[in-house]
């Protein structure tokens, strides 16, 4: 059980985050359909920062003094610059779509084809190899994670449930993105600002006449998308791609935008939405693990059924409910539709 | 003479031409930015391989090697541009997929999958039909004709899923080719195809002409000694000139772009849009599948099955051809053998150089995303154009979204022409 729910939050913390980033571009009136590569550009980034700081033997450093603050600020500092990245990355589509007025599909999926290859062709240039792991000879994963040896307690010792699951073996920065949800959320439904903001993606032109200018509500809603996409891509490479990061992040930005649709646009549903994915997922990557009950009986491996059926699993669950709950949905009115103070 | 020129100037087409050209131009050029930059920051690479870098970008199809003393040999290469045809073959029938979708309304993101589709249908034909039941050419042609259908019965479960429950495409074809992914990768790990007798290989099919089947040249490797090239080029383009006749001469194709345009007004019209819907991604999944059947079967290339960790290139290059191509499918020839042509010189490029074949698909991208402005483009050149006196300036301004047919064959000469400059 234990596992089931560390690995299925190890899929959906990162699918709710980037999920929000689709929401607060869409919100404003943009598709951002290049969530996926902004993913992909701020796990790069992520990655390059702790990779340059270990290149000066940083972690190591901290990591044999036993330093685990530094080692957390450290992985803060690596999470800021991937966000920083992903919203510069962003304004790229913010850029065509808001004052070019160009396609935003195809705005987005440039910057999907942009992403991958500009990380491999980076990646290749700076490690020789497609992924950058983020520390080539140690354990990055040790740097990061929070272990009953971090406070000095001996493995042996039982935390309990509550402490085992959500405690031990986990990622502070996990949490850091669940408050960050959080705080937007309720900045994007509960503030004035995030009224404006949201007003911009169902008629611009009537928030055009009471003085908000949709430019700008627009480029800021993208560019915390980005931001946000970014954050996730950096969560996606050091919990489920171990500490490393190459060209792809497997179709998880897409699988946000799903989540998204499904989640109705709205952060609690959304949150359900990603809890969901984040299981199927779970069940994809690790179903021969997964031991409900304890008593030794694997019951999905012993199904015998191939891996690939689970693998594809999660899509397939996409399409289906996408397929129950897509009437019921309503995306925001004037998103995809570039703003022109002139028409009407 | 100075009048026709003008007109020239002022046809529709032709503004969508130089649009793709000014994007091509800035793609290059960044490309090359970027490879003086990665160049001077990296104390491993030299000038010297900086401006091999820069050269190549520009004009890589036209290298023959290097020469003794380190610099590239220039050159008609027949290898090179026989192995461009080659690997333009598979991405102007994903850009055709993609290009016909767009014209009716839709995107096309499914390529990737509907091409893993057609190359399992074509390559289980073509291998699992015994060669000596029946003459290689009969299996080939339904090995072919497998593979398309395949591809039109997965594109047009996205369109359904629009038509009838109102999912948005781009994501149910997102998902589809995931489940593609797996599904194909599934079906070979169980089936009889695996090349087992070179135990050096794992995970890869046998060829077709493990089988006897394989592409006819065509007369194409005369031309092109030593290269990879076959018939195969030439299906693709007759078949994309099928798909110009299919769209601006017949009346389904006016019947799909009617719905691309205004699906309400269509079905107000007595079309019924959701079997054009159905249909036009049917169509647009044949086509992608079409592209990986004339690929796979030429016999010397041999497919690597574990295709669910990443999808197939083809598919996404054929968004790329289709957008640059402004979805024309005459277009899309060319812009497919340009692409094709940036691989090639990628390869080139990390087989000479320091730098590696990714900076091709940055330079694509980039490419994409200019063209994505192309609107914005076309429209400055319109008001450039406002400055010669005119009277018929102003009624050329309008994003018109069908190309007019008859500035077609002009576009397309000078995209030939630009793309070998480039």
């Amino acid at each position: 059980m234990t596992f089931l729910i560390q690995e299925t939050m190890k899929f959906a913390v990162p699918l709710m985050i980037v999920a929000l980033a689709g929401v607060f571009a869409e919100r404003s009136g943009i598709i951002n359909l290049a969530l996926e590569g902004i993913m992909i550009m701020g796990a790069f980034i992520g990655a390059l920062v702790v990779y340059s700081l270990q290149e000066l033997t940083v972690f190591t450093q901290a990591a044999a003094q036993g330093n685990w603050l530094t080692l957390q600020g450290l992985s803060l500092l690596a999470l800021l610059i991937a966000m920083i990245g992903g919203a510069v990355f962003s304004l790229l589509l913010s850029f065509a779509s808001i004052n070019l007025k160009a396609d935003q599909t195809i705005g987005g999926t440039a910057l999907n084809l942009m992403a991958p290859a500009l990380v491999l062709f980076l990646v290749r240039m700076i490690a020789g190899q497609n992924t950058l792991r983020m520390s080539p000879p140690a354990d990055a994963a040790s740097w990061f994670m929070i272990r009953k040896s971090t406070f000095g307690v001996d493995k042996s010792v039982d935390w309990g449930f509550f402490g085992e699951t959500f405690i031990n073996k986990t990622y502070p920065i996990t949490y850091l993105c669940i408050l960050v949800f959080i705080v937007l959320s309720v900045l994007l439904y509960k503030t004035r600002l995030g009224l404006r903001l949201r007003s911009c993606g169902e008629n611009p032109q009537a928030a055009d006449s009471l003085g908000i200018n949709v430019y700008k509500m627009r480029y800021l809603g993208t560019t915390i998308s980005g931001a946000l996409a970014g954050m996730g891509g950096f969560l996606y490479a050091l919990t489920v791609d171990g500490c490393s990061a190459g060209g792809s992040v497997a179709g998880m930005g897409f699988l946000a935008l799903a989540v998204m649709i499904f989640g109705n646009w709205k952060p609690l549903n959304i949150t359900l939405a990603a809890l969901l994915f984040g299981l199927f997922k779970c069940i994809a990557a690790g179903y021969s693990y997964i031991d409900l009950n304890g008593d030794g009986v694997f019951a999905l491996a012993d199904l015998g059924l191939s891996s690939y059926v689970y693998g594809m699993l999660p899509y397939i669950v996409t399409l289906i409910v996408l397929a129950f709950t897509s009437r019921n949905s309503r995306a925001p009115k004037a998103e995809g539709i570039p703003y022109d103070k002139g028409s009407r | 003479m100075k009048n026709t020129l003008l007109d020239l100037y002022h046809k529709d087409g032709t503004k969508k031409l130089l649009a793709s050209l000014i994007s091509i131009l800035m793609g290059l050029l960044l490309g090359a930015v970027l490879i003086v930059i990665v160049g001077l920051s990296k104390p491993t690479i030299g000038n010297k391989d900086i401006i091999k870098g820069v050269q190549m970008i520009f004009a890589g199809i036209l290298t023959k090697g290097l020469t003794p003393d380190g610099g590239l040999a220039w050159g008609y290469n027949a290898q090179n541009l026989g192995n461009m045809l080659f690997r333009a073959t598979p991405i102007i029938m994903t850009g055709l997929s993609v290009a016909v979708a767009y014209k009716t309304g839709l995107f096309n993101i499914g390529a990737p999958g509907q091409y893993l589709m057609g190359t399992m249908a074509s390559l289980s034909i073509a291998l699992g039909i015994p060669g000596d039941s029946m003459p290689s050419w009969v299996i080939w042609l339904l090995a072919f004709l497998g593979g398309c259908l395949a591809g039109a019965l997965w594109g047009a479960i996205p369109g359904m899923l629009k038509a009838f429950l109102n999912i948005n495409e781009v994501l149910a074809c997102i998902m589809a080719n995931w489940i593609a992914a797996y599904l194909v990768s599934w079906y070979f790990s169980e089936s009889s195809f695996r090349n087992v007798t070179e135990g050096t290989k794992t995970a890869y099919i046998y060829m077709t002409s493990y089988n006897g089947v394989a592409t006819s040249k065509m007369g194409l490797d005369k031309l092109f000694p030593g290269s990879q090239v076959n018939g195969g080029f030439l299906v693709a383009v007759l078949i994309a000139v099928a798909m110009y006749i299919l769209l601006n001469k017949t009346t389904l194709g006016y019947q799909l772009k009617a719905c691309g345009s205004n699906r309400h007004a269509a079905r107000y019209a007595g079309i019924n849009d959701k079997r054009n819907i159905v249909l036009s991604m049917a169509i647009a999944g044949a086509l992608a599948a079409g592209g990986a059947s004339l690929y796979w079967l030429s016999g010397n290339t041999e497919f690597y099955w574990n295709t669910y960790q990443s999808l197939p290139g083809e598919g996404f290059d054929g968004i790329s051809v289709a957008l640059l191509a402004s979805s024309n499918p005459i277009g899309a020839v060319f812009t497919g053998v340009f692409l094709s042509m940036l691989k090639v010189v990628g390869s080139q490029l990390a087989g000479f150089t320091a730098y590696n074949e990714y900076i091709t698909d940055v330079i694509i991208g980039c490419i994409v995303y200019f063209s994505a402005f192309s609107l914005m483009i076309r429209m400055l050149l319109t008001s450039r154009k406002k400055k010669v006196p005119q009277a018929a300036a102003a009624d050329q301004a309008g994003p018109v979204p069908a190309p007019d047919p008859s500035g077609d064959p002009v576009e397309n000469e000078q995209e030939q022409e630009g793309g070998d400059e480039a």
